[in-house]
């Protein structure tokens, strides 16, 4: 692979289905954490309800593709709901435990082995895809732009995912200008004074984590319409992490926020990642092995990860659309 | 009991109207009775001054009165309805307002955005009316006047564009006192609303809380400044480990010879100090000591 092979894969990934996908995660996350304060440490198993609805229905019962998309969706107003009843009455914390466990015993559940015919086991479902395909309009010999090369069904996917993102971008923008946004920032703030000035904290609280849990769904269902496939292992307590660090780096409470974040962290560790497996590869690398293996190679992606995530939280700890005057606030 | 001025069976007479009715409210921490009220009342369109040491349990009291801290055991009413197990917000909106004595400013939301929030019955509150603007934005153009003018009261309408984190703690106070008034409260209940707040604004608040009752509100309010007290007061109650005293009208309160040397000291215009509260505590406590033996005996 040349060097320019190096940018053009870093810049495919950036805007690529993986970017879609925690973009719309993060969208999701951005109302429960980033504009309410719910410590929602389960936005991976919104996302797994959601695909798993739509894989199953579609693979084991054999349903069209726009019943399993709606059904999806459902799923994570019900988990929004036995997930919230019992903690938003609560302190934060209890919310952080229980989405924490549920998110882990869900995907436990699911990828279980008694479930093999239901669900798939380890391998989960697969192949459920048709319909979306054949909603594809993008030329089969796929997109070629400016030394990017992509696949005509992941193109679609692009323009599909893409579009969403920027349509519930908007939406959120409509939400948080308004009055009821307004609620939902004074709640982040202190509960206590909003409940002194009569308003349902609980009710607001409840809204919130439905609407942000239902995008959540969302990306789930995009995950497994891009992948073709949705896996327990697509949804490990990690994905909530990286989505959380997606919302951090585009800034939290800012309308495009994840959008920005999910370019950014996977333009960002695509190109750590083909860096360095450039660097190690072939049968005489700039790096030789007695210093660094091609395995060994895959995981310093994640190592320069955290570094860009520490050096963003001390130089700019807004985010990238965040506000500095804000944040001071924050120290008290 | 000595520092009683007014019997409690004529204090029912002379509050012919009352907003507020609370019948053996208590509250304990652990071993610690915090709060142990055997009757209380607000009397309509009044200032009433709920004063004691630290510790004494106002604020304790306050969040059992608004359902932000449930009680052992007692009944109250507000405007002759049972608020026992109502929660907080639903209190708010029946018109009985309270402000926190450590300031709940919204710290990343502007001074206005604050003020906004108060106000009752936004259609733009609602999830799907939220989304069109034009079902909003003429309510939101009323309240925005009627919040400016509260600030203007206040004298914060130039911090109006600033978050309210960057108050500074008087500036809080009084952020939070315009916030409640925002809502509209027929009672509205003040603890600590002075404290922090500089000598010549307090001046002019006083004036403002005076024109609460002019509007026709009642005012409840804690306060450790017996210069207000005096000044604004129509009713004072006196609160010392979490019971009740002593009350009655100023005047009298601070004429009782037991009031003046327990709580507020040989100087009557001093500010409490720590040393006088701690001889209103022994003295209460000598008190409900020699309650407690008269119990026995009887
Ligand atoms: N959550 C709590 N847990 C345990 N004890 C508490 C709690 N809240 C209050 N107390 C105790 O109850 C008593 C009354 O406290 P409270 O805050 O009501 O006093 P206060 O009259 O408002 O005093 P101050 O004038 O200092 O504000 C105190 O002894 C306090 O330590
Ligand atoms: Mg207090």
């Amino acid at each position: 692979m040349e060097w320019s092979g190096v940018l053009s894969g870093a810049i495919e990934q950036g805007i690529g289905p993986s970017a879609i996908i925690y973009c719309l995660a993060a969208i999701g996350l951005n109302i429960h954490f980033g504009y309410t304060g719910l410590l929602n440490f389960g936005q991976a198993a919104f996302m797994m309800v959601g695909g798993y609805a739509l894989g199953s229905l579609i693979q084991t019962w054999g349903w069209p593709l726009f019943p399993s998309l709606v059904v999806g969706l459902l799923m994570a107003v019900v988990l929004a709901l036995v997930l919230g009843v019992p903690t938003l009455r609560l302190r934060a914390d209890y919310l952080a435990i229980a989405t924490i466990a549920a998110a882990e015993a869900i995907r436990q559940v699911l990828g279980s082995a008694a479930l093999n015919d239901e669900f798939g086991g380890q391998d989960g479902r697969y192949g459920f895809v048709d319909g979306m395909r054949s909603l594809n309009f993008v030329p089969s010999g796929g997109v070629h732009f400016l030394g990017l090369d992509f696949r005509s069904y992941d193109f679609f996917i692009m323009i599909v995912g893409w579009t969403l993102a920027l349509l519930l971008c908007g939406f959120v923008y409509l939400l948080m200008r308004s009055p009821w946004g307004r609620v939902l920032k004074s709640i982040r703030e202190d509960e206590d004074a909003v409940r002194s000035l009569g308003k349902n904290v609980y009710s607001y609280k409840m809204q919130a984590l439905v609407l942000g849990g239902v995008i959540g769904a969302l990306a789930g269902i995009m995950s497994g319409l891009a992948t073709s496939n949705v896996a327990p292992s697509d949804f490990a307590t990690d994905t909530t992490f990286f989505t959380y660090t997606v919302l951090l780096i585009g800034g939290a409470a800012r309308v495009f926020g994840p959008v920005a974040g999910a370019l950014i962290f996977w333009f960002f560790i695509s190109g750590l990642d083909l860096f360095f497996d450039k660097m190690t590869s072939g049968a005489n690398p700039t790096i030789p092995a007695s210093i660094m293996t091609d395995d060994q190679a895959s995981l310093m992606r994640l190592i320069f990860l955290g570094l860009i995530l520490m050096l963003i939280m001390i130089y700019r700890p807004q985010g990238i659309f965040g506000d500095r005057r804000e944040l001071a606030i924050d120290a008290h | 009991m000595p520092t009683d001025t007014q019997p409690s069976s004529d204090t029912q007479s002379k509050k012919s109207d009352s907003i507020l009715v609370a019948d053996g409210v208590t509250r304990k921490f652990g071993g610690l009775t915090a709060v142990d009220v055997e009757h209380f009342e607000i009397q309509r369109g009044k200032i009433t001054a709920l004063i004691g040491p630290n510790g004494a349990g106002k604020t304790t009291f306050f969040n059992l009165l608004t359902g932000f801290d449930e009680p052992d055991s007692g009944e109250w009413t507000f405007n002759g309805q049972s608020l026992h197990g109502v929660p907080p917000y639903k209190v708010a909106r029946k018109g009985m307002v309270r402000t926190f004595q450590l300031t709940k400013v919204l710290s990343r939301l502007k001074v206005i955005e604050n003020m906004r929030l108060g106000a009752t019955g936004q259609r733009g509150e609602k999830f799907f009316p939220s989304l069109f603007k034009g079902l909003w934005s003429g309510q939101e153009k009323e309240n925005t006047d009627r919040a400016m003018d509260l600030l203007a009261r206040f004298k914060l309408d130039a911090k109006a564009d600033d978050f309210a984190g960057s108050l500074s703690g008087g500036q809080r106070k009084l952020l939070e006192m315009a916030r409640a008034l925002m809502v509209d409260p027929e009672l509205i209940m003040l603890d600590e609303p002075m404290a922090g707040v500089n000598p010549a604004l307090k001046q002019s608040l006083l004036g403002h809380v005076k024109s609460l009752r002019d509007e026709g509100r009642t005012v409840l309010f804690v306060e450790h400044d017996m210069d207000m007290v005096r000044d604004i007061s129509d009713w004072v109650v006196v609160m010392a480990q979490g019971k009740i005293v002593a009350e009655g009208p100023p005047d009298t309160v601070m004429a009782n010879q037991a009031v003046i040397d327990a709580y507020l000291g040989a100087h009557h215009d001093a500010a409490l100090t720590h040393e006088t509260e701690e001889e209103i505590l022994a003295a209460a406590e000598a008190e409900l000591e020699a309650e407690a033996e008269a119990e026995e005996n009887s």
